[in-house]
């Protein structure tokens, strides 16, 4: 009885100094000698040489990559056709493939030129992800859970710049494929900066390699990409709502038509990318019945020494 | 790579829980969120050349003084005083500062052909040294030169031959001084100056003075208006011994002041995690905290102790300048601020600390209770500039075992003092009016001062005057973890736990009290605005 009782005792997580402590909230990130999360320095990833050998990675390596696992499909290129300046994306989030598969299947003249905001407290907790993700994807560390000053700065520094941000409003990977509400950070920076939100729907790529998959398992995806929204005379719930609406339209567009898309997002009270009743399975069996699937060929015949085989004889 | 500065740390729930000495032994303690931290700064950077940085000082003093070779003449007597074993803490590693000073000194009296030299271990009151200790000191080239000629001594201030009365103060204080160092030629003095209260007029006012002389500054009256003694300013026990030091002066008593500053890097690798900021602790850190601690408490008291006692401390050079006593002062207090001072915004309901293994008075001994008192109360409560840390009425709480344990050649004295004196009052006036005397002259504890390693009789009345400021403004003090019999004769209260004491103090100062903890080590000054 004893041991069983010190083995769950054992269990609980023991505390400092038996792991390592917590940064006390009170202090501020600059003290540290070699700071992490939203403090992390990522200019470094922008310089032409970085550019350079990130542009061919992302051609030539993520690019095809992405092809053999996720067979993507795009629709509505052609409605950046003319749109020139730089752009925020709001894209629908489920996935880690998400990030790559948006960046390399980006029209040619964002696709080196974007940058992507990245959770600060899980890309760049570690020195050696922070690295990793700034260098390979040109990601920049963005807060998700609190307003914070750093990150909106940097945000809106690179876009007047000339960068373009890939961004996935809805905070996180989706825990169940079913689409998440906006938050407002996007339309707050679309509002400072001025500069228009081009909406995309994106599916697949939870049957991939959802929040809670251990595994990748090859399949088809689809990138739809929307007509930019300008920020003009909105304020920030408004356009976030938008944002939102427009997301779930391109998502009824692909499944349907762009008519009824068109018929539904003006008549059906409420239409969101985020299901009303979460809980209910017919959210779920609705969504997974239009996920784009790849045609499997059998290993063998048809028939072939099945048990139907026998009986038809 | 610059040292960062000191800062004060605002508890919240994510702080992590905060180191605290506790005797030979350390532990963690979560303070309650909104309790302020105050974390020293990191030890400067310490210089390049020691070695080349003495040779600077010493031919580029400041002041009036000249340069150390033009002083030195042939058929002179010049005297090296150096501070004794209180200084630095723990003992630094080899070699020794003063022994690097006094080795650039010695070689410029054997250039100059000065032949007649002595070296003063600047005692007081303090124990005599040990030959290990004055060994360590000084190394063994000095050690083995002077020892056999009889010209490296021990300052003693109850030997009548080798006392010149110099006179009074206009304040009527007697300057009474060691006779020989009063009448060489040329009198060195070798500081180390760890914490602003050393060096000045201190050094020779105090360290070579006699019982007659230290009486008049080491009393409640001077120590109640000390506020604080680390402030030489605000520091009735400065002002008098600057007032002696002045006199000495213009008795024709030539004095050429070294000072010498020490970064804070207290402890060597194994311990580093003991200066470091916890959330900065890496898994080295955190697995010798562990096997340190839990060790140092599975041990017998006396084990731990020696184990502690043998630590070398790292302490690097940081300064160094010689010169005229109050010009040299001046510049090494500047000096020892930059890397002990913290600001800090207002005063505190409450003060929290926790009290090492070692203080000015036990070093390779025991910390009675009476040293605890007077480190908590004397030292680590006077760490600051302005106004003290925690407020009129406020309370204390002192992390440490407070046992009632006694080193009987070291501090005979302070055995009686603890039966007979604090067991009838722990007023200080009154400890002074009635017992001071007696303990003073009684010829036993004079005899063991002179001829054994025994503080004089006097020393534990001047450890309880040394917190005669802390006591006159306090409301409590409480000991945590401390022994319930020793910590109530000290007139304090125990308690077993933060929290305990924490509410213990409540009563004194009010719900909703307000916290501060001084974090050390290293060791950290505090100004309060």
């Amino acid at each position: 009885m004893k041991l069983i009782g010190s083995l769950k005792v054992g269990k609980v997580k023991p505390g400092f100094p038996y792991s390592k402590a917590q940064i006390p909230g009170t202090l501020e990130v600059s003290r540290f000698k070699d700071p992490l999360g939203t403090s992390f320095d990522t200019s470094w990833a922008r310089t032409y040489a970085v550019r350079l050998i990130r542009a061919i990675l992302i051609d030539n390596v993520v690019r095809p990559a992405t092809k053999v696992i996720a067979s993507p499909k795009v629709y509505g290129v052609d409605r950046l056709k003319g749109v020139s300046g730089p752009v925020i994306f709001a894209s629908n989030h489920a996935s880690h493939l998400d990030t790559p598969l948006v960046l390399s299947n980006l029209p040619e003249h964002f696709r080196h030129r974007c940058v992507v905001a990245a959770g600060a407290d899980y890309f760049f907790d570690r020195r050696w992800k922070a690295y990793l993700w700034s260098g390979i994807l040109g990601a920049i560390p963005i807060e998700r859970t609190k307003v914070n000053r750093r990150s909106a700065e940097i945000s809106t520094q690179l876009i007047s710049e000339g960068w373009s941000l890939l961004i996935f409003p809805e905070g996180g990977r989706t825990p169940d494929g079913l689409g998440q509400n906006f938050k407002g950070g996007v339309a707050q920076l679309a509002i400072k900066t001025g500069i228009p939100i081009v909406p995309i729907f994106l599916e697949g790529t939870y049957e991939i390699l959802g929040k809670r998959s251990q595994t990748l398992k090859p399949g088809k995806t689809r990138i739809v990409f929307g007509r930019p929204i300008s920020p003009d005379q909105k304020d920030a719930r408004e356009l976030t709502a938008s944002v939102e609406v427009e997301v779930a339209t391109l998502a009824s567009e692909v499944h349907s038509d762009y008519w009824h898309a068109q018929v539904t997002k003006h008549q059906q009270p409420d239409f969101a990318l985020a299901p009303k009743d979460r809980m209910s399975w017919i959210a779920e069996w609705e969504r997974s019945a239009s996920v784009p699937k790849r045609k499997k060929k059998p290993i063998w015949p048809p028939y072939f020494g099945s048990s139907r085989s026998f009986g038809t004889n | 790579m610059t040292s960062r500065p000191g800062f004060v740390l605002e508890v919240d729930r994510s702080t992590p829980p905060t180191l605290l000495w506790h005797g030979s032994s350390y532990r963690l303690e979560k303070f309650p969120k909104g309790t302020r931290i105050l974390y020293p700064p990191e030890p400067q950077e310490p210089l390049v050349d020691p070695r080349g940085a003495i040779e600077d000082a010493l031919e580029n003093p400041v002041g009036t003084s000249q340069p150390l070779s033009t002083l030195f003449k042939k058929g002179m007597t010049l005297v090296i005083a150096f501070d004794d074993v209180s200084l630095p803490l723990p003992q630094m590693q080899a070699p020794d500062v003063r022994q690097l000073v006094i080795e650039a000194v010695l070689e410029k009296a054997a250039a100059a052909g000065v032949d007649d030299v002595y070296l003063v271990a600047a005692l007081a009151l303090h124990r005599r040294m040990t030959e290990g200790e004055l060994r360590h000191a000084l190394g063994s080239r000095v050690y083995d030169a002077f020892t056999p000629r009889k010209r490296l001594l021990q300052h003693d201030a109850e030997d009548p031959s080798n006392l010149v009365d110099l006179g009074t103060t206009d304040q009527g204080e007697v300057v009474e001084i060691n006779k020989l160092a009063a009448e060489a030629d040329l009198l060195i003095y070798v500081n180390i100056n760890l914490v602003s209260m050393d060096g000045g007029h201190k050094s020779v006012a105090t360290g070579l003075a006699s019982y007659r002389s230290i009486r008049h500054h080491h009393n409640v009256k001077t120590m109640v208006h000390s506020r604080s003694f680390m402030d030489m300013h605000h520091s009735e026990l400065h002002s008098s011994n600057w007032r002696m030091g002045r006199h000495i002066a213009a008795q024709g008593v030539k004095i050429f002041q070294i000072e010498t500053t020490l970064n804070t890097d207290t402890f060597p690798k194994l311990f580093d995690f003991l200066s470091k900021r916890e959330w900065e602790w890496t898994l080295k850190d955190r697995s010798a905290f562990i096997a340190s601690s839990k060790s140092l408490q599975a041990s017998p008291d006396w084990l731990s102790r020696d184990i502690m006692h043998k630590i070398r401390s790292p302490y690097k050079l940081t300064g160094i300048t010689a010169g005229e006593v109050e010009a040299v002062h001046a510049r090494t207090l500047n000096k020892v601020f930059s890397q002990q001072l913290v600001t800090v915004e207002g005063q505190t309901d409450i003060l929290t600390m926790g009290l090492p293994f070692v203080g000015p008075y036990n070093v390779n001994s025991i910390m009675n209770p009476i040293l605890v008192y007077c480190l908590a109360l004397g030292y680590f409560f006077n760490m600051y500039v302005g106004k003290p840390l925690v407020r009129e009425g406020g309370v204390v709480i002192i992390s440490h075992p407070n046992k009632a344990e006694f080193d009987p050649a070291f501090h005979p004295s302070y055995i009686d003092f603890y039966e007979q004196v604090l067991t009838e009052t722990t007023n200080p006036a009154e400890i002074e009016s009635r017992f001071e005397e007696s303990f003073a002259t009684d010829p036993w504890y004079i005899h063991l001062y002179r001829n054994g390693n025994a503080y004089h009789g006097v020393h534990p009345f001047y450890m309880w005057y040394w917190g005669a400021h802390a006591l006159d403004h306090l409301g409590g003090v409480i000991v945590l973890g401390g022994d319930p019999k020793a910590t109530r004769r000290l007139g304090f209260q125990p308690a077993s736990t933060m929290m305990d004491a924490i509410e213990m103090a409540k009563s004194i100062v009010g719900d909703d009290p307000s916290i501060t903890h001084l974090h050390s080590p290293p060791l950290v000054m505090a100004e309060v605005i």
